[in-house]
This record gives C-alpha cells, sequence and structure tokens, in this order.
C-alpha cells in the first residue's frame, strides 16, 4: 500500500491502515463497482468485433461468410452471450450514474429522474431504429 | 428487545502491544439508547481507560464516526435496538492511522481540506459600508446540500479509493470545494481548480459512490466530482476551440 505525504514521516506510535487484495469482495457496493470497471473490456471485445466485421465484408463474401462460420461457433456464442450481459449492465449504471453528474437547466433545474429516462427513451430509440433497419425496414 | 447487549470494541493502545485487540462489554440496551451511549456507558462505569471522540450527541460536530458492524456511521445516530441481539462490533474508522481506541489521525484529511480553500473567496473584497453580498434563494440552493457537510470523515472510511491511494484529495474535501465554487459570491473556482485537476484531485475518483451511500448528512460527493469532472473537461475543450473565450 503507497504512504500519504502524512504518513512518510510517520509516528510509529500510531497504527497505521492497510487494504486487502480481496478489498473489493467484502461489501456488495464493492463488488458491483469492480463488475463495472470490468465490463470495459467486454465493450472494448464489441468494438474489435464490429471493426472485424467491417474488415471481413470489406474483403469480399468469401471473408465475410468465414466470419460468419467463425462467429458461430460456440466459444464465440459463449463470448459474446457473456459480453452482451456485461455490456448491459454497463449501460444501466452507466445510465443510473448520469443524473448524479449531470446538472441539466431547462428554465429550473431538470429532475435527476428525467435525465435518467431520457437516457433510457434514447436507448429504446436508437435499438428500435437499428431493428428497423435489420429488419429490411 | 433483550435487556443487556455485548458490545465488541476495538482497543489499540501504543504502550501495551503493537497489535489491535477487541475487548467485550456487556452493558444494558435501553430502547433510546445509541451506540455512542453504549461507550459512555463503558467509559463511565466498566472502563475509563476507553478512548473515543464525540461531543454534540446530535448529528452535528461530526466527532463520533466509527464503524459500527463494518458500515461506517456516526455512533450517535446509530441506535443499539436497530443492531439486532447482538454483539455489536464497534471499530475506528477505517483508512486512517489509528492514535487509540477508537481514535483515528485525521490531519491528513485536514491538510487535504485546507488545500481546497472551503471559504469564499473575493478577487476584491468590496468595503463593509457597501453592505452584505446577496443572494436569491435559487442561487442559495445551488450548494445548499454540500453545505451540509459536517466533516465527519465517514465518506473517507468508505471510499477504497482513498483506502488505495492516499493522495486522493477525497469525497469531503472536494463536495466543499464544490459547495463554495457554486456560491454565487466566491470567485475561487480557478484558485481551486488548480488543486483539482492534478491527478489526486478530482481524476483519482473512479466513481465508486459508496461516499455518497454512507453519508449521515445526504450530501453527494460523488455526485460532486463527477459534475467537477464535467465542468474541468468542458473547460479544456472550450479553451482548446476557444482559446479566446469564444469572444
Amino acid at each position: 500500500m503507497s504512504t500519504s505525504p502524512a504518513q512518510q514521516g510517520r509516528n510509529p506510535r500510531l497504527l497505521q491502515p492497510t487494504i486487502s487484495m480481496g478489498w473489493w469482495l467484502q461489501r456488495g457496493t464493492y463488488f458491483a463497482f469492480m463488475m463495472r470497471e470490468l465490463s470495459c473490456v467486454f465493450v472494448a471485445w464489441f468494438v474489435l468485433y464490429l471493426i472485424l466485421l467491417v474488415r471481413s465484408v470489406s474483403r469480399g463474401e468469401a471473408s465475410y461468410q468465414h466470419f460468419l462460420e467463425r462467429s458461430a461457433a460456440a466459444d464465440i456464442v459463449l463470448l459474446n452471450v457473456i459480453s452482451l450481459a456485461f455490456v448491459v449492465y454497463h449501460t444501466v449504471t452507466f445510465f443510473n450514474a448520469a443524473p448524479q453528474a449531470m446538472v441539466a437547466l431547462v428554465g429550473t433545474r431538470v429532475p435527476g429522474a428525467l435525465i435518467g429516462a431520457s437516457h433510457y427513451a434514447a436507448w429504446v430509440a436508437v435499438s428500435a431504429f437499428v431493428a428497423w433497419v435489420l429488419l429490411g425496414g | 428487545m433483550a435487556d443487556r447487549i455485548t458490545l465488541q470494541v476495538a482497543r489499540y493502545r501504543p504502550d501495551a502491544g503493537p497489535e489491535q485487540t477487541f475487548q467485550e462489554y456487556e452493558i444494558p440496551c435501553r430502547k433510546e439508547w445509541s451506540v455512542l451511549d453504549g461507550l459512555n456507558y463503558i467509559k463511565d462505569h466498566v472502563d475509563g481507560t476507553l478512548a473515543y471522540r464525540w461531543s454534540c450527541r446530535m448529528g452535528i460536530c461530526g466527532s463520533c464516526g466509527m464503524n459500527v458492524n463494518g458500515e461506517p456511521k456516526l455512533t450517535c445516530g446509530t441506535f443499539l435496538s436497530h443492531c439486532g441481539s447482538g454483539p455489536v462490533r464497534i471499530e475506528p474508522l477505517r483508512n486512517f492511522p489509528i492514535i487509540r481506541d477508537l481514535i483515528v489521525d485525521i490531519s491528513d484529511f485536514m491538510r487535504k481540506l485546507v488545500s481546497v480553500k472551503p471559504w469564499v473567496i473575493r478577487a476584491i473584497e468590496k468595503p463593509l459600508s457597501e453592505g452584505e453580498y446577496r443572494q436569491t434563494p435559487q442561487q442559495h440552493d445551488e450548494y445548499k446540500q454540500f453545505s451540509m457537510c459536517i466533516n465527519c470523515m465517514i465518506c473517507y472510511s468508505a471510499c477504497p479509493v482513498y483506502a488505495l491511494d492516499p493522495h486522493f484529495i477525497g469525497p469531503a474535501a472536494i463536495a466543499l470545494a464544490q459547495r463554495y465554487n457554486l456560491d454565487s459570491r466566491d470567485e475561487g473556482n480557478a484558485e481551486r481548480m488548480d488543486v483539482l485537476s492534478q491527478h489526486e484531485g478530482i481524476w483519482d475518483c473512479t466513481f465508486v459512490g459508496e461516499c455518497t451511500k454512507v453519508c449521515p448528512k445526504n450530501v453527494d460527493p460523488a455526485g460532486a466530482i463527477q459534475r467537477y469532472k464535467l465542468s474541468a473537461a468542458l473547460d479544456t475543450m472550450t479553451s482548446f476551440f476557444m482559446p479566446r473565450g469564444g469572444r
């Protein structure tokens, strides 16, 4: 554990604090926080997955078919299912935190619940648009 | 509700040994007693050597913060009757060096608190003859929530970032800086930004949010820090794209 400026010239009579490696397992909220941090890895995976998809499309039909076959493999499906769960968790925790960080003024201050709800509404709208595009308009 | 309850109290007496130990005390359990009342009973009737801080007994002074059954709380606002049948484990606030028993060294926090200049700063003080600095109720509401902080340091005890990086300025000091930044009478935002925009300031916070959850005065330090990050980022963007301030 690092020491603060106050501790560098530490008084030997003081009992210094310590923190264990498993500190994040000691409280549910700490664990939830660490899972939120971990979810960034899966967000990065989806970004990479999208880039690989675009690259395969740009290389022609054979490459795209190979990408689809590889994506249907059990290990990639499992990875994507886990990633989806983490990305949804990331999104929900991000949206729930948004009202704490944002102060919107429209004449008076916009209530936090409305800021949170607007994020979810935008999520639904974008998802509906993507679904409309994918299902052929 | 049982007539008696056991308190397991952390003891640390540097003259007696280098380790923290726990001592059990069985005390009367009265419905109206807080944990602090229980400690006062021990001090007055059982063991006068027990050391802890307290003062107002009404959630104002912020001096009786301790860990009660693992949760950082004001002991004057935590009732024994809400602790089940016991035993109730009482420890000093986490993340601070312990001086003795339940008393922690708060000098690191005091230094950090002063560094953010938690007072009204004016570029030029107007003379008294011009009267007071007036403020509307709406302007007062902007910072009122953050002004409720009583410096009890319970948020520091709950903050894993402060535990991992003791250089972190911490939740209460940043919330109090924000209290003055949002005050319409204050002109010290830039001075505080110099301290808070460092890595050990707002950017060290990873938004665990526990500081807000444990605050006994319903202050929102996590919110203050995120708002500060947002305004700092906007300031940086503005100065980058509009170096002349958009004029």
